[in-house]
């Protein structure tokens, strides 16, 4: 039985001429002009989240505190003057790097990346759900704004000439750190973003276009763009994998000059409760990625980086001690990396809090001694030129400056 | 008075040409009462179309023979232990490919395959739509990861015999069913976490020392029963872990079923929300399981979600009141809830009416049903219904996907919708045909339109 005209227009509820009443959600009229787009001098955030609770322990490893040992037999990271073939890549004789993080150590010695170390989110919360969205809406403890610190940034901040593009996701849906009212585009691949097949025709990209302006106003503008043409830096390649086309499409879209401000990227896998290994497993197998995939998008940007910072961060770190299946807990504190052609690099950041018993949080965790949204503000005031960042963190008072840009 | 269209779009994953007009002739109330009842309703024509997937009727271990790890093959197959058979390495793949054609076996990417399509097929064919609904969203609320290891080979059993038999019943019985599940037991690590004295049984393990592993017992209260602020604390989430220890799966690579391990069991007293757990042994965390499921948090909690699935994103809190009670009086009846919700003025009220957002597993197949189609639920439905955001049985954060329509529409993602769209109408998606006499345009336009995005 094939559908009648009668059941389609009647069934259905819909008039075709009716459609063009859409809900506001999907179509925002309130689109700026895309004439005037920002040069290549404005400043970029890019932010990546290692969503799953990264072991901040095992990516810089305190090989320097005398308890990291003994708290983790089998799995803490050999240090540097250990014979192991695999080891700690010593960064200032008390930190060492995970050695599958090698590809970093170059710009960390460039002094263009820093690390800030037991940093995170001041909630007690162990779960990763509350602490992703504590952290992605900026406001720990206060789960009542429904948009994100990013968005916020660029609701206080708006820029004559933003193009559809000035905040993207590199993700099929939009991260929580990008929701507001602010506009966010999320794709998987640029190569996709538009219609396509035999049917995409002018005539229905045209009625579509009707319905939703803002989604084919981008398409068109990307299309103008052509970044398909993209070929990474000589010598630059990019893991393949999802994190590593996404940090491949974000330089695309950065060399295409389209406006884009705010980037986002997602790299998962960090929910190490079981079997992590130390300087080799499961762990430093997403750490290759991770390590890799950020030199990549770095040495790809080039003179490009002088514009850029690029910001990690996790949701909580993990416990002290090993658990009873060679992995880790939930934790508290982490570490985070900041690179860029403004970042004071070649330097951990950060007051160590120690890792004896009585220096833990709660007795098990590493203690937090800076607070994310010092870091975050920093970037966003120094870098990205906000005038006031109380409208982003409201009822915070960054703490003193780390100067690391 | 009920807005059939309304329930339809509800209870059902979006009317065929003929179901409302089937609806409105037995009335609302009726059809209600069938779709709580599908052992009621005659289901032969779509299982007749479940005969070509084998894996779905399968026991574990039979799973486990049929479609083994290509690992279990390294010197039949002349590989060397560094070699990926995920990886690019086309050559390997092909051989691999071959051996399992000849020995008559199939690769353990199949069972995905499979789980996908017999959802698809369910869904798009079933006359028990609320039970194809219900097993989505309990499936969602359990969620377990198809893609970590083991649970490749588990969760086919996860969702045909934990799941399936138990989403209109007692909600306890859901939990503990889910809570022995092998699947739910690996992917939450629960099968690892054992005594911190206990002497270690597995063998393969080496580099461990015993110990709990509080994974299962964190979200066990926060996403399976209590809610993130039902009430417990750190302590509550040891002593959970440590009622749980033993619960574990034996034999993976043979057998896969659940096992009690009483020599990983802490049998030391436990203090859970105050109740004191000393039962000894298995005792112990199904006195946890009871201890969770009569929580008054457990009756709110899920009585949000439930509400958040069929009413609005932001769920009435009097509606969820009175579907807490509901939960306390019938010993959380999920039948009984389902039916308080469906007969609230709150779900038949205008602001409820088209407020839901579809995810795209829901848009595609209502787009399939609204143009009277049919699928076997070849592999390029379940890309496409990836590709909009929602890859099948891949969700990998136990909380499953967000239940709120912002996460769902973005620019990109809408662009997807229209793509699926233009495919479905034009009837460019192999094993998926509709039917419609409109010029395809129109229909694309229609599927395509914000309207049609939502339920």
């Amino acid at each position: 039985m094939a559908t009648t005209r009668r059941y389609f227009l009647k069934s259905s509820g819909l008039a075709l001429a009716g459609l063009a009443a859409a809900p506001s959600f999907l179509v925002r009229t309130a689109l700026a002009q895309t004439n005037a787009a920002p040069g290549k001098d404005q400043p970029i955030i890019i932010a990546i989240f290692q969503r799953g609770a990264a072991d901040g322990i095992s990516i810089v490893a305190p090989f320097g505190d005398e308890h990291y040992y003994s708290a983790r037999p089998q799995i803490a990271i050999p240090e540097p003057k250990s014979g192991a073939a695999e080891r700690a890549i010593d960064l200032d004789g008390f930190f060492g790097l995970h050695p599958a993080l090698d590809s970093l150590k170059p710009i960390y010695n460039e002094r263009h990346l820093a690390i800030v170390h037991a940093v995170g989110s001041p909630s007690n919360t162990r779960s990763h759900f509350d602490a992703q969205d504590y952290m992605e809406c900026g406001t720990p403890g206060n789960k009542s704004l429904g948009d994100g610190w990013l968005n916020r940034y660029m609701q206080a901040n708006p820029e004559d000439g933003a193009t559809p593009f000035r905040s993207v996701a590199i993700n099929s849906n939009v991260p929580r750190s990008l929701m507001g009212s602010a506009p966010s585009i999320a794709m998987t691949r640029l190569a996709d973003f538009g219609l396509h097949g035999d049917l995409a025709t002018t005539e229905l990209e045209e009625a579509f276009a009707d319905l939703y302006k803002e989604t084919f106003e981008a398409v068109k503008m990307l299309r103008n763009a052509n970044p398909q043409q993209y070929v990474p830096a000589k010598g630059v390649q990019y893991p393949n994998t999802s994190y590593g086309r996404a940090l491949l499409e974000i330089a695309q879209l950065i060399k295409a000059n389209v406006g884009l401000q705010v980037a986002f990227a997602d790299v998962g896998g960090w929910d190490t409760h079981a079997n992590q290994g130390s300087s080799r497993g499961p762990l430093a197998n997403r750490l290759k990625d991770f390590g890799d995939g950020l030199a990549a998008l770095y040495r790809d940007l080039g003179d490009r980086m002088r514009n850029v910072v690029i910001v990690t961060m996790t949701e909580f770190g993990r416990a002290i001690h090993q658990n009873g299946s060679g992995g880790t807990d939930h934790g508290h504190a982490s570490c985070l990396f900041v690179a860029g052609g403004a970042v004071k690099g070649g330097k951990v950041y950060g007051r160590w809090p120690g890792l004896a018993p009585e220096q833990l949080f709660e007795g098990r965790d590493l203690a937090l001694t800076t607070d994310f949204r010092d870091v975050f503000a920093e970037i966003l005031v120094n870098h990205m030129r906000a005038k006031d960042v109380s409208k982003v963190f409201p009822q915070y008072q960054p703490g003193t400056s780390l100067n690391i840009v | 008075m009920q807005d059939i269209r309304h329930l339809l779009n509800r209870i059902s994953f979006g009317p065929r040409p003929g179901d409302k007009e089937h609806a409105e002739k037995i009335g609302a109330e009726k059809y209600i009462d069938q779709q709580l009842h599908p052992e009621r309703i005659d289901d032969s024509a779509m299982e007749a179309r479940l005969t070509s997937i084998p894996s779905i009727s399968m026991t574990t271990a039979q799973i486990l023979e049929n479609y083994p790890n290509p690992r279990r093959f390294v010197r039949q197959l002349g590989l060397q232990p560094n070699d990926n058979q995920n990886g690019n390495n086309q050559a390997l793949r092909q051989h691999v490919f071959l051996y399992y054609q000849e020995k008559g076996l199939r690769l353990p990417q199949k069972l995905l395959e499979e789980l996908q399509a017999q959802k698809m097929i369910r869904a798009v064919h079933s006359e028990r739509q609320l039970q194809e609904v219900m097993t989505d969203f309990w499936f969602n609320h359990f969620n377990v990861f198809w893609g970590k290891n083991a649970d490749r080979w588990l969760t086919t059993a996860f969702e045909m015999s934990a799941i399936r038999p138990n989403i209109f019943g007692k909600f306890k019985n859901l939990l503990m069913a889910t809570a022995k599940s092998p699947a739910m037991l690996f992917y939450l690590d629960n099968y690892l976490s054992s005594s911190p004295g206990s002497f270690r049984l597995l063998k393969t393990v080496t580099n461990r020392r015993a110990g709990i592993n509080e994974n299962y017992a964190r979200e066990l209260m926060e996403l399976h029963t209590l809610g993130v602020d039902g009430g417990y604390t750190q302590q509550d989430v040891q002593e959970v872990a440590r009622a749980f220890t033993g619960w574990s799966v034996e034999a993976p690579q043979r057998s896969g079923e659940f096992t009690f391990r009483p020599r990983m069991h802490d049998d030391g007293e436990k203090v859970v929300l105050g109740h004191k757990v000393n039962e000894g042994g298995m005792k112990d965390g199904e006195m946890v399981v009871d201890i969770l499921a009569k929580h008054s948090s457990t009756a709110r909690f899920i009585s949000t979600k439930l509400v958040r699935r069929f009413v609005s994103d932001d769920p009435p809190q009097p509606l969820v009141n009175r579907v807490a009670d509901v939960y306390k009086q019938t010993g959380g009846d999920v039948r009984e809830m389902l039916r308080a919700i469906f007969a609230s003025r709150e779900f038949s009220s205008s602001q409820a009416i088209g407020a839901k957002t579809k995810t795209p597993f829901e848009f595609a197949v209502s787009a399939i049903r609204f143009l009277n189609g049919a699928t076997d639920g070849s592999g390029q439905l379940a890309q496409m219904i990836a590709r909009m955001g929602q890859p099948l049985y891949q969700c990998q954060p136990p909380t499953g996907y967000p239940d709120r329509g912002g996460y769902w529409m973005s620019n990109g993602a809408v662009l997807e919708r229209l793509n699926f769209a233009a495919a479905l109408g034009a009837n460019r998606i192999p094993g998926t045909t509709v039917k419609s006499d409109e010029p395809i345009k129109s229909v694309v336009l229609m599927l395509g339109s914000p309207d049609f995005q939502k339920r």
